[in-house]
């Protein structure tokens, strides 16, 4: 069992970490379905998944509720919670920003990463949170993933991450930038011990993340109606001064362009993860 | 000889400097004496000189880093190799002349070389698109770094980039795809590699060319995760304060000196590489020269594990 290995006391992260955010109010009062105007989804099933039940509109889900569909009951054990962002630039209001992203979210940074079952097989897994402070990737976030990807390489097993952020958080300059390039040298080492790495794109993944380990799965899946990309659709439109399709930078653009393997409705996704889990199974043991 | 395109900054000396040079000119032709009147200009230009660059700020040197005679990357390529044989084409889609790459010397070393370029005038600009790559750019780049590895050379990469181009096409081509692969694939290249930040290092764009055993910068270049404009326009919604934001992200070379991003700073003649060309050549090849005799010295697994930990490295309080 995880755990064992670990040499950890069994306990489940989540359960000691009250997230302020429950399934189902992560809308603002009154919000409508950004799809099909709906008011947000009030059975348990919807909202454990938080998917529209009448256009499947998918919303933005929460580290502890994917964490919660994705791995069995009591198998998630977090991984480096201890690591958070510094102020690297003494940059003008951040620290103020990040003091508040955590009292909204109930979390310490933008990404949580841990080990965890899916219907048995034994993962590592990260998973980052688009609501703190747009999910943007700093040292903290750079190094969770990081070390994500090296204790999987350590106890050979298998990687995915749920992505969902704007890009390099600015307030960090250069420090964020080089990030990048250090989850990407990360995942290169894991890869090259020939174990598999799975990203899920989530919306949504743009920017730096986008441009650094998100793409760089073995298997990229994608969530539908995602938005993915490189530059934000706004930078886009003032550079070429024309008004961009809706469909543009959607999941369903991605797969037609090559982008993406695979568009997965959130209800099918831990079984899907599983079956290609175990299609690699035994591999680099 | 006339001052092309001064900055705000430096209108007054450089007006200065060029009345002196015509003084001279007119002393010698006319047969006159005027040393004594020179001497003195000449002293008041020494201060204002001092007055003007030292000092600059993050803002000032942005420009610098930007000024469009400053040498880009294939001045350096002809300057300080021999025999460069540029490459082209990305054997998928296209040859993007935003990044310009191929073979050259270097010492009777042969050598990789890459870099991004920008043009010398409007024409060439539309040509190389300011110097902002699509995905071909980046993965011709990847295209001659495999290349690189299969033949051990040693790899040698100019950055000077806005950034990355923010387009259609290059989005349904994959830009964040081409940026990744050289990410991952230039931490894992058994080769030296070396990375010198020649003027504007645009974000994620630069950093396809960035991930490097020793990143070497000019004194006045920049090198910042987002443009002062695009901070102040997320951050502020004021982009009038983009000048603000410039000193803000740490962006010159000093700082990211502090901060461990950079290895070492090569410092440009006074008014900037583009007034004196050949003493930056000059400089750049030598400390080139300097880093890759260190790095050819090295085990091809011991750079591969040190250019991780100099990654693992950036940003960690020293504890």
């Amino acid at each position: 069992m995880i755990k064992d290995r670990l040499g950890f006391k069994s306990r489940t992260k989540y359960a000691t970490v009250k997230p302020r955010w429950e399934p189902g109010v992560q809308t603002a009062d009154g919000e409508r379905c950004p799809g099909c105007g709906s008011p947000p989804p009030v059975e348990d099933d919807a909202r454990r998944l938080m998917v529209c039940p009448d256009c499947g509109y998918h919303f933005p889900l929460g580290v502890w509720e994917r964490v919660r569909l994705i791995t069995d009951e009591d198998s998630f054990v977090e991984l480096d919670a201890q690591i958070v962002s510094g102020d690297p630039l003494g940059f003008p209001g951040y620290v103020e920003k990040l003091e508040s992203a955590r009292q909204d979210t109930g979390l310490k940074e933008a990404v949580v990463t841990g080990m965890g079952a899916v219907y048995g097989q034994e993962v590592v897994i990260g998973v980052m949170d688009g609501r703190f402070m747009m999910g943007s990737m700093g040292l903290a976030v750079g190094e969770k993933i990081t070390r994500a990807f090296e204790t999987a390489r350590e106890y050979k097993l298998p990687v995915v991450i749920f992505t969902a952020s704007g890009g390099a958080r600015m307030q960090e300059g250069m420090v964020s930038l080089l990030q990048m390039a250090k989850t990407s040298a990360a995942v290169e080492r894991f890869s090259q011990s020939g174990l598999l790495y799975i990203s899920v794109l989530t919306h949504p993944t743009t920017g730096g993340v986008t441009a650094s380990f998100a793409s760089l799965a073995d298997i990229v899946l994608a969530e539908p109606g995602a938005t993915i990309g490189f530059a934000g659709a706004r930078v886009i439109e003032q550079t070429i001064r024309q008004k961009l399709p809706s469909s543009f930078q959607k999941s369903e653009f991605l797969l037609d362009h090559g982008m993406i393997d695979l568009i997965i409705n959130r209800e099918e996704l831990k079984g899907f993860l599983y079956k290609l889990l175990r299609f690699h199974k035994g591999r680099a043991m | 000889m006339n001052y092309t395109r001064p900055l705000e900054f430096e209108k007054d000396y450089l007006e200065l400097k060029n009345k002196v040079e015509e003084l001279k000119a007119l002393a010698l032709q006319k047969n006159i004496n005027l040393n004594s009147e020179l001497e003195a200009l000449e002293n008041r230009m020494g201060v204002l000189q001092a007055e003007r660059y030292n000092n600059l700020t993050a803002w000032q040197i942005y420009q610098m880093a930007r000024h469009q005679e400053r040498p880009f990357t294939l001045d350096y390529i002809n300057a300080i190799f021999q025999d460069f044989i540029e490459l082209h084409g990305d054997r998928c889609y296209a040859d993007d002349s935003a990044v310009v790459g191929g073979l050259a010397w270097f010492d009777e070393i042969p050598v990789t070389v890459l870099g991004h370029q920008k043009g010398k005038d409007t024409n060439e600009n539309l040509r190389r698109n300011f110097g902002m790559a699509h995905p071909e750019g980046y993965r011709k780049a990847y295209r001659l770094m495999e290349q690189a590895e299969k033949f051990g050379r040693p790899l040698i990469c100019f950055i000077d980039t806005p950034g990355a181009y923010p387009g259609t096409g290059a989005e349904e081509r994959g830009q964040a795809w081409a940026i990744s692969r050289n990410l991952a694939r230039m931490s894992s290249l058994r080769i030296p590699i070396i990375s010198l930040v020649i003027g504007e290092g645009g974000s994620g764009g630069a950093l396809a060319l960035g991930v490097a055993d020793r990143v070497l910068m000019l004194s006045y270049a920049v090198y910042s995760v987002i443009s002062p404009y695009g901070c102040a326009s997320i951050l502020l919604n004021d982009a009038n304060r983009s000048e603000e934001m410039a000193e803000k992200l740490k962006m010159t070379a000093p700082d990211l000196l502090n901060l461990g991003i950079i290895d070492e700073i090569i410092p440009e003649p006074l008014e900037g590489a583009h007034r004196n060309p050949q003493k930056t050549y000059q400089a750049v090849e030598e400390r080139i020269r300097f880093n890759l005799r260190e790095l050819l010295d090295q085990d091809p697994a011991d750079l591969v594990e040190r250019r991780y930990q100099r990654l693992r490295k950036i940003g960690r309080q020293p504890s």
